[in-house]
């Protein structure tokens, strides 16, 4: 594990391998997602209970899932700092807090605009949207907690302690809000997950998923791509990348003008 | 006297010497318990359902109100450092540090509790309940508590942020106590709420004092 | 043998390289003089010898071995003396003092403690709060630290001399040559000339950007 992370552990490698990675991840996560949400908002059938209402689904269900991951990234990001004490990783955890935190905003606002056809209310304790916005405060913990400190890399290591503290709580959190949700609740709600989903309906939705987890991923890059060079603005492996950018860009102008 | 007995007395001593600032959460706690009949109305079978909820989240509001003072003398005034450059080993201290916690601020809540339960209208088998849950689930509160204001500790401005930390982490706890409580008033079993609540404690006893000692650390840089 | 050394230590602090590959080794009897402008990275330097600071490279060695891995014996031989004093001001001088000993594991009788507070100036002053002395005297306060600790073979003292009135300079000046004859090795920082009649070895940090 050491010995395959090492290298990366340099922060003008981590940079590289974003820059390398991040056209995969941005063409392919557009193009599946332009995609799989023209499939499954236009071409997927209507379900015969909920009618159109149900293609929320094709944005909440993606969001919902994605938002868990991107806290178990990022725990694992805070883990791989906290234990091998890799600077970068502290900085992977740190790019990918706010993303997390978007989508899980995204999939709480979808649940809630589902909930509306079909609990007739905007918001109900359901056990899922309740866990989601408890997910939501843990996220926005970690990043307020981040940006309290004036030194990054400080704001790292205690972020990253918070992310793990988060990390072993969520299972708790998530198994003790389904058990409060089934004592209060009972079976009165309609189940949110049907047994079985058509095929037609189901492929759109795995397009979807994929695409939401590659266009994050993208953005991630990006932000880490940024977090790199902001934290290392005055190492020489930055001044030299920009000199390089400036000068590839001076001779492209030099070219257009004649 | 061990270093960490003596560490001990001197916490001990020191919030005795400090009174007022000691009996700021348990006159919060008392505040907020008030306000609700107040709030809601003096009905008594109103006051019996919410009564455990209002208890636990006041409990919880007014723990963290003295969480704040954990290691903020000491690590403003240094005597931190010259702690992490004994010979005692840091997550004691750490340990030491949030008995002295539980003892002062949480402490004064639960001898407190029995006046509650008369305000709130609980029935006698239901202020047990909350005794028990009070007894397993507040140590949690301190354990974990402790964690989050040493991260915070240099920063200067706990209060909302530390808040924001804790609430989330403290919600399971919230759910099995009040539950444990409402099983009580309903003349069922309650053990499984308390097993659950003592498998955390155990869990953050383990860990929690590493992590403090972690996050101490972290503070000095 | 050398009682400290340093191997290409760095620290980095908001993401700014403080010093770069600091290396000294220093021998019982030695006395290192750690210079600098402000902000250099005096204090940070000692901090991180001591290991209250997280280093970015390099290592601390105590008697040829990692500090690291040897913390408890470390920290039964060193006496640390920072910006901050360590001293709770609600508590008398008497109170912190017999509680630092305790908490180094250091046997001593109050007698002793009344006897080191007499000998830095502060008789009548050992049961009043600590937060009540002048600043000077809380200094006093915290050097006693040096007399208490008999058994320690190493001292890092940030600004020792600072707020203190001649005759404390002089009482430092002494006690710290005392130590020195009697195989100690101290490291410090100060911002007035060094007035010590003693060899040294000078490290210079400069501010870098």
């Amino acid at each position: 594990m050491w010995k395959w992370l090492h290298p990366y552990a340099k922060p003008e490698r981590s940079y590289q391998l974003c820059q390398t990675l991040l056209p995969w991840f941005a063409v392919l996560g557009g193009l599946s997602l332009l995609v799989g949400t023209f499939w499954g908002l236009a071409i997927a059938p209507a379900d015969y209970q909920q009618g159109e209402a149900f293609r929320i689904i094709y944005i909440h269900v993606p969001s919902a899932i994605l938002s868990k991951t991107l806290y178990c990234t990022m725990a694992v990001a805070a883990f791989i700092g906290l234990v091998w004490q890799v600077k970068t990783a502290f900085m992977a955890m740190v790019a990918v807090a706010p993303v997390g935190a978007m989508i899980t905003f995204v999939s709480l606002i979808t649940g809630a605009a589902w909930g509306k056809p079909m609990w007739g209310t905007w918001w109900e304790w359901d056990a899922r949207l309740t866990s989601q916005l408890i997910l939501m405060f843990l996220f926005i913990g970690v990043m307020s907690l981040y940006k309290s400190f004036e030194d990054p890399q400080q704001g790292g290591k205690a972020a990253g302690v918070m992310a793990m503290v988060g990390i072993i709580n969520l299972p708790i959190i998530h198994y003790s809000v389904e058990w409060w949700n089934s004592l209060h609740q009972g079976a009165t709600l309609l189940k949110m997950d049907k047994p079985s989903m058509a095929t037609e309906m189901l492929w759109p939705l795995l397009v979807c998923i994929v695409s939401w987890a590659l266009v994050s991923g993208a953005i991630f890059l990006l932000r880490l791509q940024n977090e790199l060079l902001r934290r290392e603005i005055k190492r020489p492996w930055v001044v030299a990348l920009v000199l390089n950018n400036n000068e590839s860009n001076n001779t492209a102008s030099a070219v257009n003008k004649e | 006297m061990t270093p960490v007995m003596a560490l001990l007395k001197r916490d001990l001593t020191l919030a005795f010497h400090q009174r007022a600032e000691l009996l700021q959460p348990v006159i919060f706690f008392l505040l907020v318990i008030t306000l609700f009949p107040l709030a809601v109305g003096p009905n008594a079978s109103t006051l019996q359902i919410i009564g455990p909820g209002v208890i636990w989240v006041a409990a919880i509001l007014s723990s963290l109100l003295g969480l704040e003072r954990l290691f903020r003398d000491d690590y403003q005034d240094g005597s931190l450092e010259h702690l992490m450059l004994s010979t005692t080993p840091l997550p004691l201290i750490a340990l030491a540090k949030v008995t002295t916690h539980w003892l002062t601020s949480i402490v004064p809540l639960i001898v407190l509790s029995p006046l509650l339960a008369i305000f709130l209208h609980l029935s006698e088998a239901m202020y047990w309940a909350l005794l028990a849950t009070l007894l397993l689930g507040t140590p949690l509160l301190s354990l974990v508590g402790a964690i989050a204001v040493a991260l915070t500790v240099g920063l200067n401005r706990g209060g909302v942020l530390l808040a924001l930390l804790l609430v989330p982490i403290f919600i399971p706890l919230l759910i099995f106590a009040t539950s444990a409580v409402d099983s009580a008033a309903m003349e069922l079993p309650y053990t499984a709420q308390l097993a659950f609540i003592a498998a955390m404690l155990l869990f953050a006893l383990a860990l929690a004092p590493f992590a403090i000692a972690y996050a101490l650390k972290v503070s000095q840089n | 043998m050398s009682v400290l050394s340093a191997d290409n230590l760095s620290v980095v602090k908001n993401d700014r390289l403080l010093f770069d590959k600091v290396n000294f080794t220093l021998a019982a009897h030695g006395l290192l003089y750690v210079k600098g402008p402000n902000g250099a990275g005096k204090t940070s330097l000692l901090r991180a010898i001591t290991g209250l600071l997280e280093t970015e490279d390099g290592g601390v060695y105590f008697l040829n071995q990692k500090v690291a891995l040897q913390r408890t014996l470390f920290h039964q031989q060193l006496v640390y003396f920072g910006h901050k004093l360590g001293l709770n001001l609600r508590l008398s001088a008497l109170e912190n003092l017999v509680f630092w000993c305790e908490q180094q594991n250091i046997q001593v009788s109050q007698d002793d403690i009344y006897g080191i507070l007499g000998e830095l100036s502060l008789v009548g002053l050992e049961d009043v709060p600590v937060g009540h002395l002048s600043a000077g005297q809380q200094r006093r306060v915290a050097l006693a630290r040096l007399w208490l600790k008999t058994a320690a073979s190493l001292w890092v003292l940030d600004e020792p001399f600072t707020a203190l009135d001649s005759n404390g300079i002089a009482l430092l000046t002494k006690k710290v040559m005392d130590f020195l004859h009697a195989g100690g090795a101290v490291i410090m920082t100060s911002h007035q000339e060094l007035q010590i009649e003693y060899p040294r070895q000078e490290l210079v940090l400069e501010y870098r950007i």
